[in-house]
């Protein structure tokens, strides 16, 4: 089973890559930052600019913090019950 | 090794991240009074959640446990973009209409002000002036419509997992149907509501309704799972009668 699930992770990561170009934009940029640009509405700076990986590893660490934090208190859970 | 699984899939979605930026309503898109408006429209809630968060923490510590597994899961989720290959596009579920049943609205509200404030100050996902406008419509809205859709559903008998699906389709649903009248709002200037809000609409309409479903097959799995390995949890939120829990 967690080989199944690590298996089905890295084909997702593979298929996506392959197939991302200039596609995949999030719905801030293909939504809401096309509609607001056309009302004359643009974004302001964020709190902390990221800028190019800086953010990809933001997004990462806060991730994996976020992940470390769920399988913790998900054992804490099950832990719980076998008290 | 659970928890390395759940790290695994987190690095993985995040790893898609070649071109998929924020997916809430970025900072500045707001004008300063809409924006305003909106936190004050939160606010109610948010303090309300506050409350029950204190009191219920003070009668059960497990209940901060489960508050803290799904403010994680909150936090991974409404910050993964999920490439929806019929589109082109990514966006992300919100697991507001998860926290809306397990938690209540209220706290769930919480939850959501947590993860976007932290998206917000460290991810440039989101905004701080449109923090407001964004737990309004993923905190508020979402966990109130998973929350309804939940009870009435139980209410009329639909088993769990039926239920929670329904709960997450319609959280994530009512979310960007929010975000859409926000904006709507917040742009439209002297101009009429109704075109604006229904271009808005429709433009979310092909990305966000996979990723309902997904949200959809999320809450009813957490749901499912919980059902099985601490079904005394459902008990206790009262979502799950005490001779059904003991039948398992």
């Amino acid at each position: 089973m967690r080989i199944a699930m690590i298996t089905i992770a890295m084909l997702i990561i593979g298929f996506t890559l392959a197939l991302a170009e200039e596609k995949w934009a999030g719905v801030d940029d293909a939504v809401v930052g096309r509609i607001s640009n056309e009302y004359g509405r643009t974004v302001s700076k964020p709190f902390i600019e990221l800028e190019g990986d800086a953010q990809l590893f933001a997004f990462l660490t806060a991730g994996a913090i976020g992940g470390f934090g769920a399988g913790y208190f998900w054992r804490m859970l099950m832990e719980k019950k076998s008290k | 090794m659970r928890g390395l699984t759940l790290l695994i899939f987190a690095i993985a979605f995040l790893l898609l991240e070649e071109s998929a930026m924020a997916m809430h309503i970025s900072e500045g898109l707001l004008p300063i009074g809409w924006a305003g408006i909106w936190f004050l429209a939160s606010a109610p809630m948010v303090g309300y959640g506050l409350y029950r968060l204190n009191r219920i923490s003070a009668e059960d510590i497990s209940f901060k446990i489960l508050v803290g597994l799904l403010s994680a899961v909150v936090f991974i989720i409404s910050c993964m973009p999920i490439p929806v290959p019929t589109v082109g596009t990514c966006s992300h579920p919100c697991g507001t209409g998860l926290t809306g049943v397990l938690l209540g609205p209220a706290v769930s509200s919480i939850v959501a002000v947590a993860a976007l404030l932290i998206q917000a100050l460290f991810l440039a996902h989101g905004g701080l002036s449109t923090l407001g406008a964004n737990v309004f419509s993923m905190g508020v809205v979402g966990s109130l419509a998973g929350y309804g859709t939940f009870r009435m559903m139980r209410a009329s008998g639909v088993g769990l997992t039926t239920s929670g699906f329904m709960a997450g389709l319609l959280a994530d649903w009512a979310t960007y149907a929010t975000t859409s009248a926000i904006l709507a709002l917040g742009l439209k200037g002297d101009g009429a509501f109704c075109p604006i809000f229904s271009k808005i609409v429709i433009a979310f309409i092909p990305t966000q309704l996979p990723i309902g479903v997904l949200e959809g097959a999320i809450t009813a799995g957490m749901l499912g799972l919980l059902h099985s390995k601490r079904p005394d949890i459902l008990v206790k939120m009262r979502l799950l009668k005490p001779e059904k829990a003991a039948a398992l």
